[in-house]
């Protein structure tokens, strides 16, 4: 019992991280119709800004309160930057274009990044040398949040670690933020307009062009945040963990029904218990396959995903 | 009297302009589908625009409403260049463009479509007020102010699509077939209100194919046939004339 207690903790801890990652596929989901699969990848800078800031910091100040803002300001402001970067350049110019286009542009960018981060390229200004580029070895990622256990029940039988707690909290936080950003303000009006019409959306005055890259920088900023949490956990950076992260936050999103706000957070959360279930019962090999099996199972019973509803598509 | 290929019947009262169009010309791709149109709309003024499918009509009003942007002519907006402007940049300028397909956000309520029609307006009390004067104009949509939008019938859609282009309190409402797949009573009721809000000192550039509703309606004409205005004049001279009621009335 204590064991299937644990695993739902740790299930949801691991889930919520997932949650984060999705909502920002599902928002830019809903209001471009385009699945940004450079989302994970731009988790992935975000984790690096955020090594970046603490390695700047040093052992003694990075892992202070203020040292922890700090880097994940710096962290979700940077990936904002970066989002509105793409958006302007990269998916911008093919709105117009037939959807493939720029999910085929998404997967470039994608690749772009995960891969041009595996590049070594340290800038040697006089005597301070600068990495640009971090290289393709794994790094350790500091102790910013100093792992306690924070409930402990019986003798060791159920542990809740501190980060566990904190992320639910930001996690839960953010997802309500998000749903009343939604639906009760006007920026909230303008996103829901823009996502069911753009070009009608723009006959009622609506600046549709800084409402999608308003909602591209958020999604990234969440996106920078998860992935701190996601290696704070981990304790470890790379830049192809940006895909891996990416791609299980896409099946929830998915399983939630793409472009609804509570079903990303949901599915997350169900991807999370699944793949905790499975590794704690049988064994960590099956991880993945239950994931996408998962994915399969609810495309097959419910194809628009658990909240989302059914839309015919115009011809 | 012809001016260029365009047979121009009667005297036109002479009107402030508000909506000046010179030359204008649309292309998809390789397709032109207006090859320089010159038309106005004088303040006060309802004006139709009339002709068959593939004319031009819808692409004339998305190129003064700033949807498409024009390969070539000029746009004047109250005396000011708004050629290429985009839409969100029209709307504060008084200009209103109710869309082809009514274009209602079918995934929010009634009275959340009417207050995006006032999205860039920040005085709220007015902008109540200005949604029950429509809810006033169309009580239908009143009992169904809180329902969402996809549950409205045809004719509910199009009175919603007008009161939100209403909302922008415009000088200048651009409608796209409000008679579209209506039954005759529904557009009796429209047009009765358009009247109404004409009456108000909206002026009004009206494209349809019910040329006898939109005709009668309208203080000025504009005939459309592939992409060129072939007649213009008074709405009752151009029902009165020959061709018209042969190519339009089914005469």
């Amino acid at each position: 019992m204590s064991d299937f207690v644990q695993h739902i903790i740790n299930g949801l801890a691991s889930g919520t991280i997932y949650a984060l990652v999705a909502l920002g596929y599902t928002m830019v989901y809903g209001v471009l119709k385009l699945i940004n699969f450079a989302h994970g990848d731009v988790m992935m800078v975000g984790v690096y800004l955020g090594y970046g800031t603490a390695f700047q910091l040093g052992r003694g100040s990075q892992s202070s309160f203020l040292g922890v803002l700090l880097i994940f300001l710096v962290a979700m402001a940077g990936c904002a930057l970066l989002g509105f970067v793409i958006e302007r350049f990269a998916y911008r110019p093919l709105r117009e274009k037939p959807r493939l286009t720029a999910l085929i542009t998404a997967i470039g960018i994608s690749f772009a990044l995960s891969y041009g981060f595996q590049l070594d390229w340290v800038a040697h200004l006089g005597s301070a040398s600068v990495t640009l580029l971090p290289g393709a070895a794994p790094r350790a990622f500091p102790e910013i949040i100093k792992p306690t256990e924070w409930l402990v029940f019986g003798d060791r039988d159920v542990v809740v670690w501190n980060w566990q707690v904190i992320s639910l909290g930001i996690a839960v936080a953010l997802m309500v933020g998000l749903q009343l950003l939604v639906f009760k303000t006007r920026f909230g009006s303008a996103m829901r307009a823009v996502s069911f019409d753009h070009r009608t959306a723009a006959l009622m005055g609506i600046p549709t062009d800084r409402v999608i890259a308003t909602t591209f920088m958020l999604g990234s900023a969440l996106a920078a945040g998860a992935g701190l949490l996601y290696a704070i956990k981990d304790t470890a950076v790379q830049p192809l963990m940006g895909t891996y992260v990416g791609l299980k936050a896409f099946v929830a999103a998915v399983i939630g029904g793409i472009g609804h706000v509570p079903g990303a957070v949901v599915g997350a959360l169900l991807l999370g218990l699944c793949e905790e279930f499975v590794v704690g019962y049988t064994s960590s090999s099956w991880r993945d396959a239950v994931a996408f099996g998962f994915l399969i199972a609810v495309l097959l019973v419910r194809p628009e995903g658990l909240f989302g509803r059914a839309v015919a598509e115009k011809v | 009297m012809t001016e260029g290929a365009t047979q121009v019947l009667g005297e036109r009262r002479p009107r402030e302009p508000l909506l000046e169009v010179k030359e204008l010309r649309v292309s998809y791709g390789a397709i032109k589908a207006l090859h320089g149109i010159t038309l106005s709309v004088g303040k006060g003024e309802v004006v139709a625009l009339i002709g068959s499918n593939g004319a031009g009509k819808t692409s004339t009003l998305r190129a003064v409403s700033g949807m498409v942007k024009p390969a070539g002519g000029r746009i004047t907006l109250a005396g000011a260049d708004v050629t290429g402007l985009k839409p969100n940049l029209l709307v504060p300028r008084g200009m209103a463009h109710a869309p082809e397909g009514r274009g209602i956000f079918l995934n929010l309520s009634v009275l959340e479509n009417l207050e995006l029609g006032a999205y860039l307006r920040r005085d709220r009390a007015e902008v109540t007020k200005d949604a029950e004067y429509c809810f006033s104009l169309f009580p239908v949509l009143a009992e169904r102010r809180k329902q969402q939008a996809a549950t409205l019938s045809g004719g509910e859609q199009q009175m919603l699509a007008i009161s939100r282009a209403l909302m922008s309190r415009p000088t200048l409402l651009l409608l796209d077939e409000p008679s579209l797949g209506l039954a005759p009573q529904v557009v009796q009721t429209i047009f009765r209100i358009l009247r109404e809000v004409n009456g108000r000192g909206v002026s009004i550039l009206l494209v349809e194919q019910n040329a006898h509703l939109a005709l009668a309606l309208a203080d000025y004409g504009y005939v459309l046939e592939t992409g060129e205005l072939a007649m213009a004049g008074p709405g009752q001279e151009l029902l009165a004339s020959p061709e018209v009621r042969r190519a339009y009335l089914g005469e």
